[in-house]
């Protein structure tokens, strides 16, 4: 079974925002909601990087860890999914989110901004795949499409790969060989693996305990 | 597998159903898709409305009413070509019940595998439409009222008669698009041609006519030499005056695999650090306008170590000796005094680029906007060539054309000062044309006032306004103008915004022909004589485009014209239909309705653009290709077996011959490793075989092949005849060529064989249709004929300007220009910061179609001013602070300030991109109701000032000067 992930790489991101208006378009994100931001650093001077950045579907996905009426899922690819029926729009998640990734449809606190809305690479929610409700809620649903996400699909560089973890690390790990050297698979270590092999144990006995 | 595989239609269906669905519910009655349209522009999702929507409605409307036939309908995908850069990217629009409903990856596309930026990724947003330009619109004492098309042609077309009648046909300006297609952007020529003036240009004037002038007077061609893709070859990289990440993202693919596969170093001079920069290894951060002293600084450290390609200087170029000494006056002491560079950082980039061959250089618009433009680019050539990089493969220069389909409507003469293919307007262009369109020379004469304005070089576009508002006895015309038709083209592109707006109001006629109502709309305080005609996009027909390296591609139709657009060539047939030429216009092409056929305009200019080798790319091939994307090589972009084997994607030009000849495109110019046959060739002999005694032409330099092992001039019918080779033409190629030539048949030449059979027998041989000459080094027929520095009309050193002087004060295409009375005035006192603009990755051009995007509005919202904190702090600005930015011609714009080291101390930029404010004013309520770009902002160009090329009067848009102050 194909584990998902996103792999922004910065060697090769030029800040067009591909991604950002490829996910608008293809899952009709409404003005004031971005699934998916381009973010620089060191902007106008040298060393200037750009990522970019959306749910990055974490292992140990801290959201589901936090979320008070458990509406997290991960599927068996290892997408991290939202049930927005269950959604109170607390906004836990997003304090929990290393990346920044949930929104939120409206301003205000608690339940009045509204359900949560995420990144879902491309593959819907709890209902069934590819139809309207579905797709009303969550956006299109490629994964059951027999595709990829379209932002990383579409990328201008293709810096931004999403798919098999095994071929994105392959193809990666080419580009590390020509160039000679890696700028490191950017938030990798914070989504797919914690700091340590101690601390992954003890995170996993924290909730059997739970 | 992977992934989970359905069987099922394409996702997209959801959309389309709720598309459906949202008309049922609004009116409660069945309505077809542009009945839909129409409606949900009602509902026009602008930031405020939007940001309050509850999340779940992310579509239209509640699917539980979805239309059950829609749902049904098959998905159907078409192949287009996106309306932004002159990349050339694949679009793959997935169309249910003519609604465009999803957009999928053309990983087949040689050019981009799939790729697209933020404008690229967004062009579905064509299936809403929500703020385009609906219906024909005429301006009642100041208020926008909606016209029938019969009434708008009715009464454009009288009062374009009537102005004709009274001023002569040069009082209108015919301002065409490079957003047309080549077949519309032919046809717009022809149709210039046949209302009988010159006074017909379009944006290449103002983005690349110091290209396309100095380069084709350095080689012959003035183009892209090799393509995006070809830089996968190259050993090192050059960029000067070009953001390639912004303004052509997907190129930055090829780019940054060959950084990353050939450790190519990657080198960029901007006076700003953009964000191509911040993916170099070497930064150059440099005066704006001294691009010649920068260039020599390099040259001088490559000669002064004995770096330059000697053979090659040898065999292919000429004039070498006249760069040597004005190069020796370029020391790094005095190429640091005018361009601020240090000599040390220009010797390592010297050495860089004579260790690492080929390498190619790109340029754009920061090298082509200045008044000695054509100074500049001939001075990228020059650096080229010493290094012996041009007509190699991974080498040559790069120039990265801006619009979707510039090259091409560049190449079809949509420009003042010719014809299609670059014939000019001498009598025999106009001859040879005549005899392509089968109407006679005479009839075409009696269209003009006179065989004198006929031939003489119109108004261009960067200086119509001064065509209107000049005395008309200063001008080399019987009156100056009277009307603008604006036929794809964004005023708030050009300089000296003020002064246009007082040409649009002194305008007896003022006409705007857009998809979207531009800034035109609102600019001016007309009250009358106002109409907006709503074009259909490059989505909404079909035809070729040609991306910058050259390649034709063939777009489809993707859905309907929304609302009551119509085809550019559709209006123009109505408007020639009323001024009473249209069966000359159209002889040869069939018109179904009002609607000309475009295959039948393809195959038209396919039978005259001889002098580009446009004439092998049929409507047919360039099909096959688009079908067959996949069967091309991703670098070399040649076929690799399949129905197109051997050719190269999209034929790029030249393509010689006919059709039938099946010549495969030239992927690389001026390549002599190859046969003719197979995309090879040679510099063209374009200027003479000799000057003062020296040769001209190639010397030991030929294609592969060639039975000539030298130079030669362009192949005409008495060459062909010397060498024996004209027995080879058939009986049908030699009638046609003895009916053109009469009684000097050997004058009939590559350009002029209208049979194609000179060029058939000429590539057969081995021989380059254009000769095989050298490239040259001094274009003696030029005011600088080597390129030499000059400081911009408005500079802040004005210790320099005594050393490099601009040009005196002169009269050139039919206007006077000025230079020293502009440079003598010094204001560098009252404006000491220089300005300069550029692009941003979300927007396009004047930005009207990409500002009313919300996906792409959402992501730039404010225009701004970038300014160095030291000089924000000098005066006292703060980051996101409103401020005024002042041209030295008194332009302001109020503006947000954001203060950042990208650009240098003592440097201002602001984006081009805005518009819909002027002088502080937002003019929203100006526009058409509901047509108003979601985002508007100041125009950048309220505040450029006055400046031309001495050769192609290009503005000056990239060194001026202002002041910036906070604004209360």
């Amino acid at each position: 079974m194909a584990r998902m992930k996103f792999l922004c790489d910065a060697e090769r991101c030029i800040e067009c925002n591909a991604c950002v208006t490829a996910c608008k378009n293809e899952n009709e994100v409404p003005w004031g909601v971005n699934r998916r931001r381009v973010v620089t650093i060191n902007d106008g001077k040298p060393g200037e990087r750009t990522i970019s950045v959306a749910c990055m579907h974490c292992s140990d996905a801290p959201c589901k860890a936090v979320c008070p009426v458990d509406c997290f899922y991960q599927t068996e690819q290892g997408v991290v999914l939202h049930n927005k029926d269950l959604c109170i729009g607390c906004g836990y998640c997003f304090y929990a989110c290393p990346f920044g990734a949930p929104q939120y449809p409206q301003a205000g606190n608690f339940g009045t901004r509204g359900k949560m809305d995420k990144c879902t690479f491309c593959s819907g929610g709890p209902e069934e795949d590819m139809s309207d409700a579905e797709f009303r809620k969550y956006g299109r649903n490629r994964l059951a499409e027999g595709k990829l996400p379209l932002c990383a699909e579409m990328c201008s560089t293709k810096a931004l790969l999403a798919g098999d973890a095994d071929k994105v690390s392959d193809i990666y790990r080419e580009r590390v060989v020509a160039r000679g050297f890696g700028s490191g698979a950017w938030g990798w270590g914070t989504a797919y693996q914690t700091k340590n092999g101690q601390e992954r144990d003890q995170l996993r006995e924290r909730k059997q305990g739970q | 597998m992977l992934v989970k595989k359905r069987s099922t239609a394409a996702g997209g269906r959801h959309l389309s159903r709720s598309l459906s669905a949202a008309v049922g519910s609004v009116t409660g009655a069945t309505v077809d898709r542009r009945a839909f349209l129409r409606t949900s522009g009602l509902a026009a999702g602008g930031a405020a409305l939007a940001a309050t929507m509850p999340f779940g409605m992310v579509k239209k409307a509640d699917a539980a009413s979805a239309a059950p036939a829609a749902a049904g309908a098959p998905v159907k995908q078409v192949k287009t070509i996106c309306t932004h850069c002159s990349v050339g990217c694949t679009v793959v629009a997935e169309v249910q019940n003519g609604v465009w409903i999803g957009q999928e990856p053309g990983f087949d596309s040689p050019i981009n595998l799939g790729a697209h930026c933020a404008k690229g990724a967004s062009v579905r947003e064509h299936a809403h439409g929500e703020r385009r330009l609906r219906y024909p619109m005429k301006m009642v004492n100041g208020t926008w009222t909606r016209i029938t098309w019969d009434q708008a042609i009715q009464e454009v077309g009288d009062k374009l008669l009537e102005i004709r009648q009274k001023s002569g046909p040069d009082a209108v300006f015919w301002l065409g698009s490079a957003k047309h297609s080549n077949e519309q952007a032919y046809l717009f020529r022809k149709f210039a041609a046949f209302w009988g003036t010159n006074n017909v240009d379009h944006q290449a004037r103002i983005c690349h006519s110091t290209t396309v002038a100095g380069v084709a007077n350095v080689w012959g061609y003035g183009a892209m030499t090799n393509s995006y893709n070809d830089i996968q070859k190259s050993k090192a990289m050059f960029f000067i005056g070009s953001n390639a990440a912004e303004a052509h993202p997907v190129s930055m693919l090829h780019i940054l695999k060959a950084k990353e596969q050939n450790n190519a170093p990657l080198i960029v001079a901007d006076p700003r650090f953009t964000r191509t920069a911040a993916k170099a290894d070497e930064y150059i951060r440099f005066r704006p306008g001294t691009d010649v002293g920068l260039i020599w600084g390099i040259l001088w450290h490559i000669l002064e170590n004995g770096w330059e390609d000697k053979d090659y200087i040898a065999k292919r170029v000429y004039g070498f000796d006249d760069i040597r000494a004005e190069v020796a006056k370029w020391t790094p002491a005095e190429v640091e005094r005018v361009t601020g560079v240090p000599g040390s950082q220009l010797r390592r980039v010297a050495r860089t680029l004579a260790s690492n061959r080929p390498g190619t250089l790109v340029w754009c618009m920061g090298g082509t906007q200045h008044h000695i433009g054509n100074n500049n680019t001939r001075a990228y050539c020059v650096l080229q060539l010493a290094l012996g990089n041009v007509g190699v493969t991974g080498g040559g220069t790069n120039i990265f054309r801006g619009h979707d389909n510039v090259q091409g409507a560049t190449d079809f003469g949509v420009t003042s000062d010719s014809l299609p293919g670059y014939y000019g307007l001498a009598e025999g262009a106009w001859k040879h044309w005549a005899r392509v369109w089968g109407v006679s020379y005479d009839s075409l004469l009696a269209r003009f006032t006179s065989k004198e304005l006929m031939e003489r070089t119109g108004i261009p576009v960067s200086r119509w306004y001064d065509g209107v508002l000049e005395a008309k006895e200063n001008l080399d015309q019987p009156e100056s103008l009277k009307a603008m038709v604006f036929w794809g083209h964004a005023p708030n592109s050009q300089v000296r915004l003020p002064e246009m707006k007082k040409a649009m109001e002194k305008l007896e006629l003022l006409v705007v022909v857009d998809p979207y109502p531009t800034m035109t709309a609102v600019l001016s305080d007309r009250k009358d004589n106002f109409y907006l005609l709503p074009a259909a996009t490059q989505f909404e027909t079909y035809g070729s485009r040609t991306a910058s390296n050259r390649s034709v591609q063939w777009g489809e139709k993707v859905v309907e014209p929304l609302f009551e657009a119509k085809t550019d060539h559709e209006i123009m047939h109505r408007f020639a239909k009323k001024f009473g030429f249209d069966q000359d216009l159209f002889k040869a092409i069939k018109v179904n309705g009002n609607e000309p056929l475009v295959e039948d305009i393809t195959r038209e200019w396919n039978r005259g653009m001889w002098s580009v080798g446009y004439t092998g790319q049929s409507p047919e091939r360039m099909r096959l290709h688009m079908e067959h994307q996949a069967t091309f090589d991703k670098t070399t972009l040649r076929a690799v077996g399949g129905p197109c084997d051997g050719e190269f994607f999209g034929m790029p030009w030249p393509c010689w011959g006919t059709p039938e000849m099946k010549h495969p495109g030239t992927a690389n110019l001026y390549d002599t490793s190859l046969p003719v046959a197979e995309g090879g060739g040679a510099f063209r002999a374009r200027f003479g075989v000799e000057r003062n005694g020296v040769t001209l032409l190639a010397e030991g330099s030929y294609p592969e092949g060639s039975p000539i092992k030298d130079g030669y001039p362009e192949v005409t019918m008495a060459m062909l005849q010397k060498l024996g080779f004209d027995k080879e033409l058939t009986a049908e190629e030699l009638a046609v060529i003895q009916k053109i030539g009469g009684e000097k048949i050997g004058a009939v030449s590559w350009t002029t064989d209208l049979s194609g059979g000179i060029q058939r027998v000429a590539v057969k041989n081995g021989l380059n249709p254009p000769g095989n000459a050298k490239a040259r080094c001094v274009a003696w027929n030029f005011p600088d004929p080597v390129p030499i520095h000059r400081e911009p009309l408005y500079t802040p050193r004005r210790d320099l300007v005594a050393s490099y002087p601009t040009y005196k004060d002169t009269k050139s295409w039919r206007l006077p220009t000025l230079y020293k009375s502009i440079q003598d005035r010094d204001v560098s006192k009252d404006y000491p910061i220089i300005l300069t603009s550029g692009r941003l990755v979300e927007y396009e051009g004047g930005g009207d179609e990409t500002r009313s995007n919300p996906w792409l509005a959402e992501l730039q919202q404010d225009m701004f001013v970038e300014l160095n904190p030291f000089d924000a702090n000098n005066a006292g600005i703060k980051d996101g602070q409103m401020v005024w930015v002042e041209g030295a011609e008194k332009g302001r714009v109020k503006v947000k300030a954001m203060v950042t080291e990208r650009v240098g101390r003592g440097v201002a930029f602001m984006p081009f991109h805005f518009g819909g404010w002027y002088q502080g004013q937002d003019l929203r309520g100006k526009y058409p109701k509901g047509a108003d770009p979601i985002v508007l902002g100041e125009a950048a160009n309220t505040a450029t000032t006055y400046g031309y090329d001495s050769v192609t009067q290009m503005q000056e848009t990239k060194t001026t000067l202002c002041r910036v102050t906070a604004a209360v």
